[in-house]
């Protein structure tokens, strides 16, 4: 009986997971690749010390003009914002009722992110956004209990923003629901004109409409009546940002299959019915990420409300910055700032996006 | 039968509130005595412009100067889909690339440039250009014939000589140079229009990256599969089958991209770049005809996007899938 020696055992695999082995993989796999990574540190260290230099060694924190102005060309000048930042954030507000509008845009951020978490989804949020609106305007506009009156054309800065987003987008909800519904009726007048009305104001720039909103809203409305320059400004928003996020849904109303209307025929659904419980709830889960994206483009075209004279966070920046001649020369500055801010506004957004999406396909694995 | 009922209800209270407005309107244009008409585009301007592709000065008609505007506005529009194709193409290859410095950058530059208004980029470009570049008489210049400044990008341009368009031989390049008052000579782009070029084309890029990303992710994996087993290199892969099929799925998306850069060009305005909107802007504010001037610009700009729809869609066809 032959006796068989028995073969050596193999070697162990190379470890794929080791930083290493994801440095050989990832930076240096192939001369392409490796002279791709090396032109890029190159680039690093040639641009990065400057780059820190600017926005940190060399960089003043304090708002102090003379150290400012002594720094000028080689570092940032953070102290602008130190000094600037109520006028920036606060835009024409009057300065002793500063506490009014950051309570109020406090409440309304709060109620937002608290709308966004789960275990806040219950019956309490449609009272409660009734309740945080009516604190916003009160406090804003003031006229009661000893809080001085405050005209609307001295709001401005981060609250303008953030009330502006937020209520054209609670606006243009319903009427876009409505508008994609129409665009997919079985009636031919109301469809048309819901395609109409998309499509032209989706072929028509945003700054037209508010234009129409500032200049021509007085003259379409029954003489004497003039509604203030914010609520035309808002209306107008809306009116443009509900085209597009009917888009959005029109796109969710078709991704449900028609087996599901039929199902909500045969246990005796209504039209209406069927819509709000059936389709409705399918189809605007399935554009999550589109409606999120709509959201986050009404957030950031509210700056342009600066070109209709509107001290929102970015007209309030220039506002805060130009007319003084001390502090005019740190406008990049500034503008880093407002970026910041809506860097991060938009970047959470988009974050959120994401988990809801995880969540839904969490939800739908069995 | 109900169906007839609700949409004659629908007309009918459609018309009745458009009737509504434009009694409104009626009224209160003739209570503020405010004219209304076509005819103000025959008065002379009153105005000049900055920058002009025809020529144009303060006595011509405000028809002219709204066409200036269109002319300019297409410039920008037009420079700015060549340089957001170029760059969001690049960038959204970037995002694929096989090397993870190149697509942390790639993916860094569509975070910065989708997350922050249009506007403050554009203010933001137009301040780097106007406070941050040496002034004329210290002009960045490239081999004498490139000059960089706050007054612009001064560069060759190619002229006729005496004999007119027919002498080819005495077609010449004129350079730009450094006089005692600023640059003379060549072509030159204005720091207004460097600033919305720029500005569109880098915003519009990022929104075009993630664009061309989802179009090549979109290629099955079995088709690059195939191409390499032929024995296509990678570029080849690139070129000759994953690149067709990825431009049926970039295209629709794409040109709405181009016609968002048409219309965001309108916030030209905001940094004084003659656009039409911001003649418009300038004739309403003399004429006080709001209702017009702002139906010039509405009008244009859907004419502009329906062209360019239009023009997408044949384009579309061509490279659309062709079944049997």
């Amino acid at each position: 009986m032959a006796v068989w020696p028995m073969i050596p055992a193999r070697a162990a695999p190379v470890r794929q997971d080791s930083w290493l082995a994801w440095v050989r993989r990832e930076l240096f796999g192939g001369w392409l690749n490796a002279l791709t990574t090396l032109a890029l540190l190159a680039w690093a260290v040639s641009a990065l010390p400057g780059l820190a230099d600017w926005t940190l060694w060399q960089a003043v924190w304090r708002p102090d003009a003379d150290a400012c102005q002594a720094a000028r060309g080689s570092g940032a000048c953070w102290g602008v914002i130190a000094e600037k930042q109520r006028l920036i954030l606060l835009g024409r507000y009057p300065t002793p009722e500063h506490w009014r509008p950051v309570l109020a845009s406090g409440l309304l951020l709060a109620l937002v992110v608290a709308s966004g978490l789960r275990r806040c989804w219950n019956r309490w949020l449609l009272p409660a956004w009734l309740l945080v609106w009516a604190a916003f305007f009160a406090l804003m506009a003031g006229g009661f209990a000893g809080l001085a009156p405050v005209p609307t054309e001295r709001w401005g800065g981060l609250p303008l923003t953030l009330m502006l987003a937020t209520l054209s987008i609670l606006l243009a909800c319903p009427l876009a629901v409505l508008l994609a519904l129409g665009r997919r009726s079985r009636l031919p007048a109301i469809r048309v004109l819901c395609a109409c009305y998309v499509e032209l104001v989706r072929g028509v720039p945003l700054i037209s409409v508010l234009f129409m909103a500032s200049f021509l809203f007085p003259l379409f409305l029954p003489a004497g009546t003039t509604p203030d320059v914010l609520l035309r400004v808002l209306l107008g928003i809306a009116l443009f940002a509900a085209a597009y996020l009917a888009e959005t849904v029109r796109a969710g109303l078709q991704s449900v299959p028609a087996g599901q209307v039929d199902a909500a025929a045969s246990i005796g659904l209504g039209w209406w019915q069927t819509q709000r419980l059936v389709v409705l709830p399918q189809a605007l889960g399935a554009v999550v990420p589109g409606l999120m994206n709509s959201f986050i483009s009404i957030f950031k075209d509210s700056s342009l409300i600066t070109i209709v004279s509107l001290y929102e966070l970015t007209g309030s920046l220039g506002l805060a910055l130009s007319g003084d001649p001390v502090w005019r020369p740190y406008m990049i500055e500034g503008y880093c700032f407002i970026t910041a801010i809506y860097f991060v506004v938009c970047a959470a957004m988009s974050r959120y996006s994401l988990w809801v999406e995880r969540q839904q396909a969490h939800a739908l694995t069995r | 039968m109900r169906a007839l009922l609700w949409q004659a209800l629908a007309l009918i209270g459609l018309l009745a509130g458009l009737l509504w407005l434009v009694h409104n309107t009626q009224v209160n244009m003739a209570a503020r005595g405010i004219q209304s008409g076509w005819d103000f585009l025959g008065q002379t301007a009153g105005f000049d412009i900055g920058e002009q592709l025809i020529a144009f000065d303060a006595g011509d008609s405000l028809a002219r100067a709204f066409l200036v505007g269109l002319l300019n506005t297409l410039r920008v529009a037009l420079l700015g889909i060549l340089l957001c194709t170029l760059l969001g193409t690049l960038v959204g290859l970037g995002r694929l690339s096989h090397n993870w410095l190149l697509r942390a950058l790639c993916r860094a530059y569509v975070e910065l440039f989708r997350n922050v208004p249009l506007l403050v980029q554009l203010l933001v470009w137009y301040l780097l250009l106007v406070e941050y570049l040496p002034d004329s008489a210290a002009a960045w210049s490239w081999r004498d014939a490139l000059f960089l400044s706050k007054a612009g990008l001064a560069f060759p341009t190619l002229v006729t000589g005496a004999g007119g368009w027919n002498d080819w031989s005495a077609w010449h390049w004129q350079l730009p140079a450094l006089q005692d008052f600023g640059i003379e000579g060549g072509g030159a782009l204005s720091p207004e229009f460097i600033a919305v070029t720029l500005g569109l084309s880098c915003y519009t890029a990022a929104f075009v990256a993630e664009v061309v990303r989802a179009g090549l992710r979109s290629v099955p994996h079995g088709q690059i599969e195939a191409a390499q087993s032929v024995g296509l290199s990678r570029r080849q892969t690139l070129r000759l089958v994953t690149g067709p099929l990825a431009l049926r799925v970039i295209l629709p998306p794409l040109t709405n991209q181009y016609l968002n850069l048409t219309k965001n060009s309108s916030l030209a305005v905001a940094i004084g770049y003659p656009d039409l909107v911001s003649i418009a802007n300038t004739t309403l504010n003399q004429t006080g005809r709001a209702v017009e001037c702002i139906a010039v610009i509405m009008l244009v700009y859907l004419a502009l996007s329906l062209l360019t729809a239009a023009l997408m869609a044949v384009f579309n066809r061509r490279v659309a899938l062709k079944e049997r």
